[in-house]
């Protein structure tokens, strides 16, 4: 058959199957039991071209609604941010994306360099001693500092706010069943972990509390008092952190954290339907060797100069087996590239702007809605994330929203009955004061 | 490749430069302290490089040349399927129709996006000959765990609690024992026999009651099918246990057997493997996972389905082993792999799995005359050749793979499986022509031959590349995870 991905011709079959000694290629398939052979083929959707299938594909694509084309309000995690226009022609080089984890490291220095750059930023940003590659994503990232808590700690019982994303606290669940560690949530008051309650909760076998940082209402959390309380029973405090917050939060290294994780996605990746984004690992010193994934580490080759490598695998499971801290094996290499190179893009300067800009904007969103008469709930203490009563079932509110052109927030009475007809709202630096105005109009003419 | 050594690029930062431009800020400036508690308010500057647009670009070019991808060169990394990644792909993943959809968009403005997954489901079931799939497991070892999680689920719910062992061949690759530790599973090894496939002696030895899977890459990571695999499927049925079929190479056996019908119970793809993901410098990736009927109804919420004309989130799953990834799975790669399949078509498929066991047979028999090969019969899409008798010569395998380097290539896997002597695992793929494979052939008859008559040229071999041999032992020593600022 001739294909465009198949080079082979029939004289060189003919050639091949020659030294091979073997008359035809079904020969080389004979050890496949008579009794298990798939004959004939898939029941599949046949071949198309390339330009057949850019067009059924382009018109799939186009009935999805997207935030190129509307204005997004909708966050809950992911998050439509400024995206450097340079992160995609980065991310596009093929000797990036094409190649595979750096196991040697004489051709693959420049993923070593970026990979050992991108941990570096995570450290900057969070203020902890010690990032990995990257995880799958903030979710399970945040799976595995439970998993790795409870190993720590030899205890069995996690505390997980109630704030923190109901997709991440599902996630942290399965993870926790698959090693039958005890998982608790923590309640919340006016949005945010409910500090007496933990205190309650709390005892010796607690391997860890679990908080976010923004939490999923967008409040920000004190948590150096949670750290406390945590420390004082010698369990270990995990933050996941939104990372490009952390522009203008005080990072949770400098609050007691243990370990912090989150997700990249906020720098330069795109939504994606949710996915590929961007998990990342960050620890405390004391915790190094426990961290799962790859970590990059710099040293020098045999004439000193100075290069990079994959270390301390003694932890992984390509060395360990069973006895590995984690059984992850690939990361999100190209999705940390594309964060590494937006990190850059912001730099110093940007990153502090960027996330000015967000709390600066959601300023004027929640008092739009204030002066239209829109009940704004819980606290002043948000980052791009308040909670709007909408007065009625946000299914229909947006409904009315996407006739104007604008995806409205997420429908928080699909977490929690008591808070129907509210709706998440997440006003990122991409919105305009005119689409923010836009915003309350709308919701105003849905009302009137 | 570029031979200057490219600086970090903190060590490029100078005060001053900017490489951002942000949309303006149109709304009233606002004191954050009114808005956030002081000790929330960061007062330390993050250190972010401040580096303008052409050094960011130039320093990330630089780095690109420092790095080997497929596009650059062969890549015969065995188990890796480092096959072609279509340009096609790319672009599909980049209409904003699909890239800049929010997961938690009401399901009737994400209709396109849903009508991709299902219908993937749909080939995947049909490719792999499991009923039901699921496409939320982020990566290949993801996908391990999340079945063996359902494989648990299963015999719990059946008040079969004392399941507590997975089995695992000796060749197995490292992620099979660690996701079994994770999913709360004691590891039992089986060793492989003579003509290294699984000891059937040895399995029978150690099934029993307390089996709750066995875990199987076929063909195996020898390049070789396990052609007792009906037996083996008796052997751990026989005793309630259930067979995990682990994907990874999948691209020895597309229409020619699936795993459904060789009695697997749960199987996982790594899509950036066969079905060109690609593989991205280390991922992200998806590791889709099919099911029979009976462990359905254990699969991870929500499920992608199709009711009269439209796509739904189904929620309603009411053993569901729950969520083991936020939002559907890695989307941006399995669309890539369902633009791939849907280039292929059931012929160009049926193709590449002949392609890739042609060019590994013909490799394979054209450096047996120069290197131990432990097992002789017919390979799949990969083999295993042992350096041992290079090794006696005082050249080790990873001198050998070193000195591929100075050829332009990508060397194999070695030192594993483990049950190899100083292994060499070569998987060509279907993507590389004749004289590509010829090229490599004779750099490898080179290789050896330079074993016998100068083998310094190989014990201190890269000799072209950007660095030569790093130091591992002192980056695990005294670790430096990340630069610092000198003071």
């Amino acid at each position: 058959m001739k294909h465009r991905y198949l080079p082979m011709t029939e004289q060189d079959q003919k050639d091949m199957l020659n030294v091979i000694g073997v008359s035809s290629i079904e020969e080389l398939f004979s050890a496949i039991p008579e009794k298990v052979r798939f004959t004939g083929e898939y029941n599949i959707k046949q071949a198309k071209s390339e330009t057949s299938l850019l067009k059924e594909l382009s018109r799939l694509a186009a009935k999805n609604v997207n935030a190129q084309d509307y204005a997004s309000f909708l966050g809950a995690g992911v998050y439509d941010h400024y995206k450097p226009i340079i992160v995609d022609h980065v991310i596009s080089r093929s000797e990036f994306y094409t190649a595979y984890t750096p196991y040697q490291p004489e051709i693959s220095q420049g993923e070593l360099q970026a990979i050992f750059e991108f941990q570096t930023m995570i450290c900057e940003l969070t203020g902890m001693d010690v990032a990995n590659s990257s995880m799958y994503d903030g979710g399970t990232s945040l799976a595995e500092a439970g998993t790795l808590a409870a190993g720590y700690t030899r205890r069995k019982k996690l505390l997980v706010s109630s704030t923190v994303h109901p997709e991440s606290q599902a996630v942290v669940q399965s993870y926790a069943n698959g090693q039958s560690i005890e998982t608790v949530t923590i309640p919340n008051t006016d949005g945010v972990t409910d500090i007496e309650k933990l205190t309650e909760l709390i005892d010796d076998q607690t391997a860890a509390v679990l908080v976010q940082y923004p939490n999923f209402y967008g409040q920000v959390e004190d948590l150096q008092k949670m750290s406390e309380i945590a420390h004082a029973n010698g369990a270990l405090f995990v933050v996941s952190a939104n990372p490009l917050a952390l522009g203008v939060l005080t990072p949770p290294g400098a609050l007691g954290a243990d370990i912090t994780v989150g997700d990249a996605q906020p720098f330069g990746i795109a939504e994606s339907f949710g996915g590929p984004h961007c998990g990342y690992f960050a620890v405390s010193k004391k915790l190094m060797r426990k961290v799962p994934g790859r970590l990059v580490g710099e040293t020098t080759d045999d004439q000193g100069r100075r290069g990079y490598v994959l270390t301390l695998q003694a932890r992984e499971q390509h060395i360990r087996r069973d006895k590995a801290t984690s059984n992850i094996c690939s990361n999100q290499a190209l999705t940390a590239l594309a964060a590494s190179v937006a990190m850059t893009a912001l730099g110093k300067k940007g990153i502090k702007e960027i996330a000015y800009q967000n709390i600066a904007k959601t300023a004027y969103a929640r008092q739009a809605f204030e002066q239209a008469g829109f009940k704004v709930k819980f606290g002043p203490a948000h980052f791009n994330e308040i909670v709007i009563d909408c007065k009625a079932p946000i299914k229909e509110v947006n409904k009315h929203l996407l006739g104007s052109g604008i995806i409205g927030g997420y429908d928080l009475g699909l977490v929690d009955e008591k808070l129907a007809n509210h709706a998440l709202i997440a006003v990122t630096e991409q919105r305009t004061k005119e689409e923010i105005d836009a915003l309350v109009q709308e919701l105003e003419a849905f009302h009137a | 490749m570029h031979n200057e050594n490219q600086p970090l690029i903190f060590e490029m930062s100078k005060a001053g430069r900017v490489g951002y431009s942000l949309p303006e800020l149109d709304v009233p400036e606002v004191d954050v302290a009114s808005i956030l508690p002081q000790p929330l308010i960061r007062q330390v500057d993050v250190e972010l490089p401040e580096v303008a647009e052409l050094d960011i670009m130039r320093h990330y070019t630089a780095l690109s040349r420092r790095n080997h991808g497929v596009d650059s060169g062969f890549y015969p990394l065995g188990s890796c399927t480092m096959k072609y990644n279509p340009k096609i792909n790319e672009a599909v993943a980049r209409f904003p129709g699909f890239a800049r959809v929010h997961p938690l968009q009401d399901e009737s403005t994400v209709q396109g996006a849903l009508e991709v997954a299902y219908d993937l489901q749909e080939h995947l079931a049909e490719i792999t000959g499991m009923p039901a799939v699921t496409l939320q497991p982020a990566a290949g070892a993801h996908g391990e765990w999340t079945a063996l999680m359902m494989i648990r689920a299963f015999h719990e719910a059946n008040g079969d609690t004392e399941r507590t062992k997975v089995l695992v061949p000796d060749s197995a690759h490292g992620t099979n024992p660690a996701s079994a530790t994770v999913a709360g599973f004691d590891t039992v090894t089986v060793k492989s026999n003579d003509n290294g496939l699984v000891d059937l002696e040895d399995l029978r030895s150690k099934v029993g009651s307390d089996t709750a899977a066995l875990m199987l890459t076929n063909p195996n990571t020898l390049g070789l099918f396990e052609e007792d695999i009906l037996e083996m499927a008796e052997i751990v049925h026989g005793v309630g246990g259930k067979l995990y079929y682990d994907g990874a190479n999948l691209n020895a056996v597309m229409s020619k057997a699936r795993p459904g019908d060789m009695g697997f119970d749960a199987v996982h793809l790594n899509l950036h493997k066969t079905f060109t993901g690609p593989h991205g410098g280390g991922g992200p990736g998806s590791g889709p996972v099919g099911v029979t009927e009976e462990l359905a109804a254990f699969m991870p919420k929500p499920i992608i389905a199709k009711k009269e004309d439209r796509y739904v989130l189904d929620y309603d799953v009411p053993q569901s082993i729950g969520r083991v990834k936020p939002y559907y799975g890695n989307f941006g790669i399995y669309l890539r792999a369902y633009t791939y399949i849907r280039t292929m078509g059931p012929d160009g498929l049926k193709a590449v799995t002949e392609y890739a066991v042609l060019n590994a047979n013909y490799m394979m028999r054209r450096l047996e005359p120069y290197f131990d090969l432990p097992y002789t019969q017919h390979c799949k899409h990969e083999f295993v050749l042992s350096g041992r008798r290079q090794k006696k010569l005082g050249v080790r395998t990873l001198d050998m793979a070193k000195r591929l380097l100075d050829f332009g290539y990508h060397p194999p896997t070695i030192y594993f499986p483990l049950n190899v002597e100083e292994g060499m695992m070569i998987e060509p793929t279907e993507t590389e022509s004749k004289e590509t494979l010829d090229a490599f052939i004779e750099a490898m008859i080179q290789i050896a031959k330079e074993v016998e008559e100068n083998p310094e040229i190989v014990q201190e071999a890269p000799h072209t590349t950007v660095i030569g041999r790093l130091d591992e032992t002192k980056a695990a020593r005294k670790p430096v995870l990340r630069y610092t600022k000198e003071a």
